[in-house]
């Protein structure tokens, strides 16, 4: 037992635990006044605060991007659409172990490092909890399946879709229509921020660059009500997004394909034109590539690839390549040089095979070695007498080969509704003289007259020229689209027409370009066979890559394909009435009789086909695309 | 000893002897403390309903574990306090012996430890659970044979009795549980007459003592009390459990956004809504006046059982009574506290209003106790 000092109290003890219970309940109605006066500060004096972060937690006004608008060609056939595009996506608070997701389901789709490092670095960023971050792009319906299938097996992992550009023709309207990409940092800056607040591509390149305020629309917004997993309950508020505008071209897909198909396998343009409206009904440049590649982004080596070919896929030849417009310029030269006095259609010469000019040891050589013997202007243009144009661009001069030329658009930008078009070269005394700080020879002035020297021309600008040729004089503006949401373009104006003293030359000129094809002398004679209800006006050229020594011959089979000659060809059809002008270059192809001229007529034959088509049955002109 | 106990009991101001025996009295049931808490858990239940997005199964089974709770406290008011006295010292014993069990062969749930299989059932329970009502009861068994107020002995040796269970149950790792039951066990001490010169040093003690806490916790643990003194630095992570009850409790305002439009809980932003963070729901839903009156029936419940503890007749039933109301109080502080934001987030329910089973029976019974030690007086007096 105890010692009795332990001796217990009671009386005491009950007073000591009152008190202790009296101090307890006390400070229990402290700590409740505390509580009280927490509640009142979060709920009366940081109402307003919590109250708002409240709403922002559930209500959050989101961009709805509009749907880019269709590209179709004149015909409707659909140029540019957009698909749904499947991408994969891992929402890290609903997967129990990340690592081993993604060892899955790489086993059941490609997927490389780069694209696991990224994602793993994504993944990394702060952001709201449920946030699904996009592992994969770009699905194929294979890759769609595996993943549906196995999504039991795969927590946390989720398919999304959005509408992503498709290009049907990709390949061979890469440079027609260009792409789109996604936004990059240097277009953010320059982009109306609001508009753009839910688009992730922007036209990077052709009619998509040139359009893009016109195909993009406008954003909608729609104030929605979200769970903390990111999911939507309600669409408390929805203004819906103005689609952007459907394009039609005045492209014929057909044309357009065919020439693709008549370059294939080798490097260069085709341009096409309406004579009467400017309509661009075909442009090509071979190769192209796949645009739809740069829409999702491209990866390193496919880009390399494209970029280091010696074959310059990604270069647009028709619209930025220049090139000496050799003999194809000759019927204007030859125009000109009625119209200046220089010469006459009866005015003969015989041509030995060169030309000499006096005080110069040059010799201006014929592409014919033996000569051509006597021509005039017209077998000059039929047979492509070099020496026929040397005397006359000497008796011309540069002044007048140079103002002649230039209402026909060479040397400057046709104002075609594309991008980064090139404005080509032609020369002038002031131009030297600006650029180079030197007089004008008399010699360049005989290499120009053949297309030859400084003059350089884009297959849009001798297309073009051949149009205004076609049309006697009567200019007109090339341009891609025909027509806007449903409504036809009017037809800009670009002047006054070319207007010669005599309009009969016009007819004479163009009697001498039907003879290139359809006489037995004429350069491009090997076309005019079995030509299918139409006849055309033309004319070849073969334009020097190499600079060629004196006393030296062009041997084709002995140099390198890549010094070979361009071919070139320019024409129009039919003579009498012009539907279609069309230029042609084929790059290193040789002779612009015997490679050039067959592509044009391969064009020309599918453009008239299309035509017919049209004729008979006039219901599939349908605007609208599907 | 107890035989001493008689000698104030006859002194005391009721006249029991000449009173009728009501049906509560003869099923030792205390009618103010029953009424207080069918009150609380029935708006317990209305929020519940909403915070579970008006889940009715969730609701049925909260009832069957409320009646289990009443059940458990009907059986464990009818035990006498003098029952509970001779057997706590034997109940003090197992508890440990579970708890090392726990940390031995213990279930694992979430990285810690702290249930226990009973083999051969599959029926699992959390021995800490129990041991909330069995260390106040044995500091009370044990204070109540020495003369009060303690001297530093009797202190130094209350102190091992908190402290064994109290690091056990913190090695599972249950910091909060063990927290709760070393105030329950100080609780018992400071009833006692504990010198206030030792209140005084036990709190100039906690700074090192807290340091010393800090070096030995889990990362996950410090990294609650980092988020508790900043939300803000982890908003996306930790920080996002406080921050979205802070929004949801201050966006109720006055009134509250009504029952069931509680925006914070039913999209999901507030985590645990059922369980942990029910009161954040009232709170948005039933705004201040709502908080101020559940804070009402709380202390309705505290009051009654204080002036249980104060009219018990012997040292041990005043010293379990008043231990098990102020806990109980302790517990609504902190879970309360932690979700608005005054205190780390330390995983305590909210007292017979939080979802989950445990809480809900242990408190019951503890109630049970408390209206044993009321019920039983006149048996004892005559």
């Amino acid at each position: 037992m105890p010692k009795p000092i332990t001796l217990k109290d009671h009386y005491r003890e009950t007073r000591v635990f009152a008190r202790r219970a009296v101090v307890s309940i006390f400070v229990v109605i402290l700590l409740i006044l505390a509580l009280i006066s927490r509640m009142v500060y979060l709920q009366i004096l940081q109402f307003e605060k919590y109250s708002s972060l409240s709403d922002e937690n559930r209500v959050s006004i989101e961009p709805v991007a509009p749907t880019r608008g269709l590209i179709v060609d004149r015909n409707g056939h659909l140029l540019a659409d957009n698909r749904p595009s499947y991408s994969v996506s891992i929402t890290k608070e609903l997967c129990p172990d990340i690592e081993d997701t993604l060892l899955k389901l790489s086993r059941l789709i490609e997927m490389t490092d780069s694209r696991l490092d990224d994602f793993r670095k994504r993944l990394a960023q702060r952001r709201r909890p449920f946030t699904p971050v996009a592992v994969k792009f770009k699905l194929s319906e294979k890759e769609i399946a595996l993943i549906a299938v196995n999504q039991h097996l795969l927590p946390g992992v989720s398919l999304g879709a959005n509408l992503v550009r498709h290009y049907p023709q990709a390949e061979a309207l890469s440079h027609a229509i260009g792409y789109v990409g996604r936004i990059n940092e240097a277009e953010l800056q320059k982009l109306d921020a609001t508009n753009y607040s839910a688009t992730e591509h922007i036209g990077k390149t052709g009619v998509e660059a040139f359009y893009e305020d016109r195909l993009h629309g406008q954003v909608g917004f729609q104030t929605i009500e979200t769970d903390a997993r990111g999911r939507i309950t309600k669409v408390l508020e929805r203004t819906d997004p103005t689609p952007g505008d459907n394009l039609q071209l005045f492209m014929d897909l057909n044309t357009q394909l065919a020439a693709v198909d008549a370059l294939q396998g080798r490097r260069g343009a085709v341009v096409a034109i309406e004579p009467q409206t400017g309509g661009i009904l075909a442009l090509v440049s071979v190769p192209g590539f796949n645009s739809n590649l740069f829409v999702t982004g491209i990866d390193y080596a496919s880009y390399d690839a494209l970029q280091n070919s010696r074959a310059r896929p990604l270069f647009n030849r028709a619209l930025q390549g220049r090139y000496p417009p050799g003999s194809t310029i000759k019927p204007i030269v030859g125009l000109g040089g009625i119209e200046t006095g220089a010469t006459t259609w009866d005015y003969s010469i015989y041509d030995p095979g060169f030309y000499k000019l006096e005080n110069d040891a040059r010799f201006y050589r014929d592409w014919k070695k033996w000569g051509h013997g006597v021509v005039n202007l017209h077998d000059a243009i039929v047979q492509s007498c070099d020496t026929y144009f040397y005397e006359l661009a000497f008796n011309m001069g540069i002044d007048d080969i140079h103002d002649f030329m230039a209402p026909f658009g060479f040397g400057k930008r046709t104002n075609v509704d594309l991008i980064n078009e090139s404005k080509g070269l032609l020369p002038s005394r002031f131009w030297k003289k600006a650029t180079r700080n030197m007089p004008w020879f008399p010699g360049e002035t005989l290499i120009t007259g053949i297309g030859q020297g400084y003059m350089l021309a884009t297959p849009l600008q001798l297309a073009l020229s051949t149009a205004i040729l076609a049309n006697k004089g009567e200019k007109v503006q090339p341009r891609m689209v025909k027509a806007i949401g449903g409504l036809p373009l009017p037809t800009p104006d670009v002047g006054d027409p070319i207007t010669l003293k005599n309009p009969d030359n016009w007819d004479r000129i163009i009697e001498a370009m039907r003879d290139v094809v359809h006489s037995a002398k004429g350069t491009a004679r090997g076309i005019s066979k079995d030509l299918p209800g139409y006849d055309l006006a033309g004319k070849t050229g073969t334009a020097q890559v190499l600079g060629i020594k004196q006393d030296e011959e062009y041997d084709a089979d002995k140099i390198a394909e890549w010094h070979r000659d361009h071919a070139l060809f320019v024409g129009f059809a039919p003579v009498n009435n012009p539907k279609i002008a069309i230029a042609v270059l084929v790059e290193n192809g040789g002779g612009g009789g015997s490679t050039a001229a067959p592509v044009a007529r391969q064009v020309l034959d599918a453009y008239f086909e299309s035509l017919q088509q049209d004729a008979d049955v006039p219901t599939t002109r349908a605007v609208q695309a599907p | 000893m107890s035989r001493y106990d008689f000698q104030h009991q006859l002194g005391s101001s009721h006249s029991p002897v000449t009173r009728r025996i009501s049906l509560m009295q003869a099923i030792h049931l205390d009618a103010p403390l029953m009424g207080g808490l069918l009150v609380l858990v029935c708006v317990g239940l209305f929020v519940l309903y909403s915070a579970s997005g008006q889940s009715m199964d969730t609701l049925m089974r909260q009832l069957v574990r409320i009646t289990a709770g009443f059940a458990a406290m009907m059986v464990m008011a009818f035990i006498s306090p003098r029952t509970y006295k001779r057997w706590t010292p034997w109940l003090f014993g197992i508890g440990l012996i579970l708890l090392v069990g726990v940390l031995v062969t213990g279930t694992q749930a979430k990285g810690a430890q702290r249930w226990l299989a009973i083999p051969g059932t599959g029926v699992r329970f959390q021995p800490s659970e129990i041991m909330k009502v069995i260390v106040p009861m044995m500091l009370a068994w044990y204070l109540a044979e020495r003369a009060l107020p303690p001297g530093w002995r009797p202190v130094l040796l209350s102190a091992v009795l908190i402290m064994v269970p109290t690091v056990l149950i913190a090695r599972q790792p249950d910091l909060g549980t063990s927290l709760l039951i070393a105030s329950s066990g100080f609780i018992v001490l400071f009833l006692s007459g504990l010198n206030w010169k030792y209140i005084a040093g036990l709190t100039a003690a906690a700074v090192p003592a807290g340091a010393g806490i800090w070096m030995v916790m889990h990362d996950y643990q410090r990294q609650r009390v980092l988020t508790f003194l900043d939300p803000e630095r982890d908003r996306w992570g930790a920080g996002w459990n406080i921050t979205q009850s802070k929004t949801a409790i201050g966006s109720g305002g006055w009134e509250g956004k009504g029952w069931l439009h509680g925006t914070q809980a039913h999209l999901d932003f507030l985590p645990e809504s059922s369980t942990d963070f029910i009161i954040a729901v009232l709170a948005e839903e039933f705004g201040l006046l709502g908080v101020c009156a559940l804070l009402m029936i709380y202390f309705a419940i505290v009051a009654r059982g204080m002036y249980i503890a104060m009219n018990a007749q012997d040292t041990y039933s005043r010293l379990l009574a008043g231990s098990i109301t102020l806990t109980f109080f302790v517990y609504v502080f902190v879970n309360i506290g932690m979700v608005s934001g005054i205190l780390p987030v330390v995983g305590v329910p909210l007292p017979m209003v939080s979802y989950g089973g445990t809480s809900i029976v242990t408190l019951m019974a503890s109630f049970g106790i408390l209206m044993s030690i009321h019920t039983h007086r006149k048996l004892v007096s005559t």
